[in-house]
This record gives C-alpha cells, structure tokens and sequence, in this order.
C-alpha cells in the first residue's frame, strides 16, 4: 500500500506534505513532492483528496493483491469521484455525495 | 537545535479525536489559554484520517445509556470499569449531535430519525469527521495547534505534571512546555506485534501505524498505575486489505462461515474476541479459510458497500474492482490482525478516575489512552474528551503553573543531542523495530503462535525486549524525524515490557484470543474477577490487583 506521485503534474503546492498523518511526504529541491518512505504509507488517501491537480494516486502493494490500479479523487460539482486507472487503459469511476450517508 | 519554551494553561497532547473533543469542550467553558501539540497535522490524524462510515456507541430509540454498559461488559467478560463506561454512556448522544452540528452528515428517515444499524450504530458519510473536527478547532481563538510537534516525555515532580517536552520534527526544534494541566490522548499501540504483512505493506494494519502507545510509555515511566493491558485488542478483517468487516457483518448481514461453507461463528460466541478466537480454531482444524459469507447480495448492496469502504477503508474496493473478484460472486476471506493494544475497543491504558483523571496529578486520560472502558469508538473518545476537558478546567483554575527544572531540561538536551550526534550505532531504527515485532510475535502471543502463549515464552519475551531496550539507547538519527522514530520505538518497547508483565500477571484464559495462556487454559471467576493494573517502581513493573468497581457503581475515586 503506497502512493504514487507523477511529478510532471506535481506544482509543488505542499499540501500533501502538510496533511500527511505520517509526515511521510516531503518537498524536493526540484520543488515537487515525493514519498520519501513509501513503506510506511498507512494507505489514508488524505494527500490524494488535497491534492489540486490530481497527481498523487493510490495503489495496493503486490503483497496483498495488488495489480497495478492506480486510484486517484476528483472534486466536481461538491461529488468526489474516485478514478480507478487499470493497467489495460480502462477506468472504473465512482461517484460518491457526500451529503449522502452510507447505507450500511 | 533551537529551543523554545511555551507557558499555556491547558496541554492537550495529541489532536486527534479526544484532543480534538477536548478542545472544543474547555474553549466554551473558559477562556483559558489551550496548546494541542500534534505529531502530525490535526486535519487528518488519529484514527479518523480516511473517516468512519458508522458512530458505533449510540444510545438508539428504546435503549438507555445502562444498555450500552451491559453490552460492553459483556464483550469483556465482566473486566470494565461500569463507571467509566455509564458516564460515557450517557454523553454518546450529545456528542452525536453536536458531530451533526458540524456537519456530519447521518442518515435519516422521511420522519427526520437517525436510522439505526443494529442496537448501537448510526449511518453516516464519514468520510470528512476528521476535518470537520478540525476545522471547529482551528476556529477557536483560545487554541493554539502546534502540528508535527512530537511530545517525547512529560515532567512530573512530587507526583504532579509540570508540562512536557517535545520535539518539532520538521524545524528542529526542542520545545518545552508548562501548563497548569495536561491531557493525554495520543490514542493507542500499533506496530509492537509483527504485522499480517510485514514487508511493504507492513503499515497497511487495523489502527493507525503513527500511533505508537506514546501516552502509555510517558505515563509508565513516570510511575502511572497503568490497566488491563493483557486484554489485547485483535481485529477480525478482510484478508489483506485488512479493512473493516463490520460493515459486511452488521451492514449487509454477512456471516462468517468456513471453507466447507459452515456458519461458525454460533460456535464459538459473538464477542469480539469469540469471533477471532472461531477464525483462528476454524483455520488450525482445518476448515479454513474463513469468510464473510457475501456471495449473493444484490448489485444494489454492492454498490453501497462499494461506497461505504471508499468512505473508511478504500483499499477494500479497490481490490475488489481490480481482481473482479467482487463481493455478490466471491466471500470475502478474513483473518485475525497482529494484537494492539486500544483502549478504545478493549479496557487497556491508564487507571483513571470518573473524571479521567490519572494517578499522577494535573494529568488527564481520554480516548484509547485511558483504561477500564472499551468500546468507545469514535463518539465514546469524544464523551471522554468532554468528561476529561471539563475536570482539567476545574483543576486549573485552582492551581498555577510550576515551573520546569534546568536540570531536567539539560538532561533531554544531552539526550537529544547523544541520539543526533555521532554514529556509533551498529543497528538501525528499522532493524530494531523488526526485532521487536519478532520477539512479540515469536513470544508474546503474536500470529505466529496463533496469539497463544506460556509463562516461559512471556520470561524470553521479557528479556529479549530487555536487550533491545539497551541497543535502542545507542541509536543514531539523521534528523528530526528520525529522532522521532528513535522515541516511538522506545515507547513501544516500553509498552512491550508492561504488556508482556500483565500476560504474565493474569493467570486464567477470560478472553480468548486476546489473552490465550497455555497455562492456565481456562477461565477462573473465582480467583480473576479482578482488574490486573501495574505501576513501575525503581526500574521494576509492579503489579497491582483491583476488586471490580461494584455493579451499578457511577462514581471511583482514587485512593491508594
């Protein structure tokens, strides 16, 4: 379990680092975000939700079943939509309100 | 290095649920000057970082908060402090509505009721609690946040706490800190045990992985009668992910059956620790592996359950859309976690009083830090924050601000600067970590022995966390960050030594799983109907054995 940063899209903002509960993302000198201890992700997803131009996205480690997915959020119209990117080029996507409970 | 010294009123140490409750409550009671000190940022720490897709301890139409006690002390076998829990009990509500207030959103019917999951449970999208939290705190002109300050050791003189020292992780800072009371709610202990995946994703766990038992660890060192830690906390989870599994059990009734498609878990009990003691016994005769029986529920069910694990444990839809093996086709496989040690699901922490107070004056207990009261979860922390904020206000107004010794100062200065100086550790911070989880796991009951475990294996434990709590004086950290992590294995291994005291001290099996003694295999009412606490004297970890708070009990001093 553990993120990915595409630092072509990174713009440097700093608010992945700022909300990381590990403090496990850090600021390069090229002024883009990194994971400097990918191990110790707890897998929260909270920097993907800051992150403004969606350039951090989630993964499932191989240990535990992970085939390559790379999931990031999209805020649109106050709906979060999580974008799931499949290694063949397909995306999966859904929709959540959340002024919506869960129904479970 | 620099250094700054902070005079505040009220320390808040940790701004997670507790803290984040505890804030909010003395704000609007009093005007005095509050300092939350968070090792991380308060927007998304603690426990609720992704959120929470249930409130588990509400009091539903036709219950009373007695209910919600019974149901607790049943889950522990009789081991729970009634006190503790009715004051808890009767404030689930309140809270509640108050986390609505903020903006939480909760499911409701057409007639504007809550809708119930079960006796104790609400619906909600909880998916932004914590920073809903947060954003009220931020708001509060008499609070002061300090995020990625990392609290290292209180300071305690003649039995009172005088303030505590921190650690500024990301500006090399050494703060030092009076206030004229404390409040301690840096949640529970992750990562002594090896974890279910120990190699990349080895902080995929149940609990938050920053969560080392800090609190613990500080109160321990100075002299804190500490409780039940032998009543481990192991969570039943889906298999890998390790996400929740009572949004499958209680949300789309999911039952827990064994690979010859058995329903099992009427064999064993529905406690919490029945459930994971029938997994476990299922797995060794040979009838694993365990699921969730899912196969079958509607594309409607699966949907929601997508959502409801995005909303609290994402990894969970994640692998199901990915290996196509979704729920309505396949059960979903299950397993036990490695034990924590959580105040909040089980009894463990501090011995408090009714008012959450500690055995050390001017401190305060709330959340999974404090002892003799599980099944809290998110609006139980929230109670106790309250309960706790409130008894500190009082304190505070009737004492002032003491004054920190040079001494003690210059002594976690020259600590510090011993850790970051030259290096002459052989081992890392990471190796000594590995050994530690290998130890408990080998010796102290960890997935490896099937959480089981004898008095001979707890005497290695022991010496074994003894050896490396000597290496771990020796570590070398690059930075502050790696001061940090030199400090939170301290703190485990320090944990490690009670938990292991109090596995040794209880010599009955009362919670399977939890606490499985090979020794003494059986429950024993006779002897055990007693709280098994603990205090550290000269070097030494005493044991102390309480007669319950008697039924009915509302209100516990402490005495001796």
């Amino acid at each position: 379990m553990s993120i990915a940063i595409d630092k072509s899209k990174c713009i440097g903002c700093g608010k992945c680092h700022n909300v990381c509960p590990g403090t496990l993302i850090k600021i390069g000198e090229d002024h883009k975000a990194y994971i400097k201890y990918p191990k110790d992700c707890w897998g929260c997803t909270s920097c993907i939700k800051e992150c403004p131009v969606h350039a951090i996205s989630f993964y499932l480690g191989a240990d535990i079943g992970g085939m390559g997915t790379k999931v990031h959020t999209e805020q649109k119209d106050g709906i979060l939509h999580w974008v799931m990117e499949h290694p063949d080029g397909k995306v999966t996507e859904i929709e959540i309100n959340p002024k919506e409970s869960n129904k479970y | 290095m620099k250094i700054e010294k902070i005079k505040t009123d009220f320390l808040i140490i940790g701004g997670g649920t507790a803290g984040c409750y505890a804030a909010l409550t003395a704000s609007e009671k009093s005007d005095c000057k509050i300092l939350i000190c968070e090792k991380a940022n308060i927007k998304r720490s603690g426990c609720l970082a992704a959120g929470v897709n249930a409130l588990n301890a509400y009091i539903v139409e036709g219950r009373t908060p007695q209910d919600y006690v019974d149901y607790a002390k049943k889950d522990a076998d009789g081991i729970v402090r009634e006190d503790l829990l009715y004051t808890m009990s009767e404030r689930l509500n309140a809270v509640t509505k108050r986390l609505e207030e903020l903006g939480l959103v909760i499911l409701k019917d057409e007639n504007g009721n809550y809708v119930a999951r079960g006796n104790r449970n609400l619906k909600i999208n909880g998916e932004n609690i914590k920073p809903l939290l947060a954003g009220a705190v931020e708001q509060l002109p008499n609070v002061t946040v300090l995020n990625r300050v990392n609290i290292i050791d209180f300071s305690v003189s003649d039995n009172r706490i005088k303030g505590a020292f921190g650690i500024g992780i990301e500006n090399d800072t050494f703060y030092i800190i009076e206030a004229k009371a404390v409040m301690i709610a840096t949640g529970g202990a992750a990562g002594l045990y090896k974890p279910n995946n120990p190699g990349f994703s080895r902080h995929k766990m149940w609990y938050p992985p920053f969560n080392t038992g800090a609190g613990y660890a500080m109160g321990i060192r100075h002299g804190a009668e500490m409780t039940t830690f032998e009543m481990r906390f192991i969570a039943l989870r889906c298999k890998d992910t390790i996400a929740p599994t009572g949004t499958l059990a209680q949300g789309a009734g999911a039952k827990q059956i064994n690979s010859l498609g058995e329903i099992y878990e009427t064999k064993y009990g529905l406690t919490t620790s029945e459930r994971v003691y029938g997994t476990v016994n299922e797995n060794l005769e040979g009838r694993g592996p365990c699921y969730l029986k899912t196969e079958g529920i509607t594309k409607e069910q699966e949907e929601s359950l997508y959502k409801a694990y995005l909303n609290m444990a994402p990894s969970q839809t994640i692998k199901w859309i990915e290996s196509g093996r979704i729920p309505s086709q396949y059960n979903v496989e299950i397993e036990g976690t490695e034990p924590y040690i959580v105040g909040g699901h089980t009894a463990s922490g501090y011995w408090v009083d009714t008012k959450r107070a500690t055995t050390i004056n001017g401190l305060y207990a709330a959340g999974d830090v404090a002892g003799g009261c599980p099944q809290k979860y998110v609006t139980g922390a929230l109670a106790e924050g309250e309960i706790a904020a409130v008894a500190a206000i009082d304190y505070i107004a009737e004492h002032t601000t003491q004054s920190i010794d040079e001494e003690e100062i210059h002594a976690h200065i020259s600590e510090i600067e011993k850790f970051t100086g030259e290096n002459k550790s052989q081992f890392t911070i990471e190796e000594l970590e590995e050994a530690m989880q290998t130890v408990m796991d080998s010796y102290a009951g960890g997935i490896k022995t099937n959480y089981r475990f004898n008095e001979e294996q707890l005497n290695i434990a022991d010496y074994k966390i003894q050896q490396l709590i000597e290496l771990s004086g020796n570590l070398h950290a690059g930075d502050f960050q790696e001061l940090m992590y030199i400090y939170e294995l301290r703190e485990r291994l320090t944990v490690c030594r009670s938990v292991i005291a109090h596995l040794k001290a209880r010599h009955e099996t009362r919670w399977h799983s939890f606490a499985e003694n090979l020794d003494y295999p059986e429950k024993d009412d006779v002897n055990w109907r007693k709280y098994v606490n603990s205090r550290l004297e000269n070097g030494e970890i005493k044991i102390i054995l309480r007669d319950l708070v008697e039924e009915g009990e509302r209100s516990y001093e402490h005495s001796n």
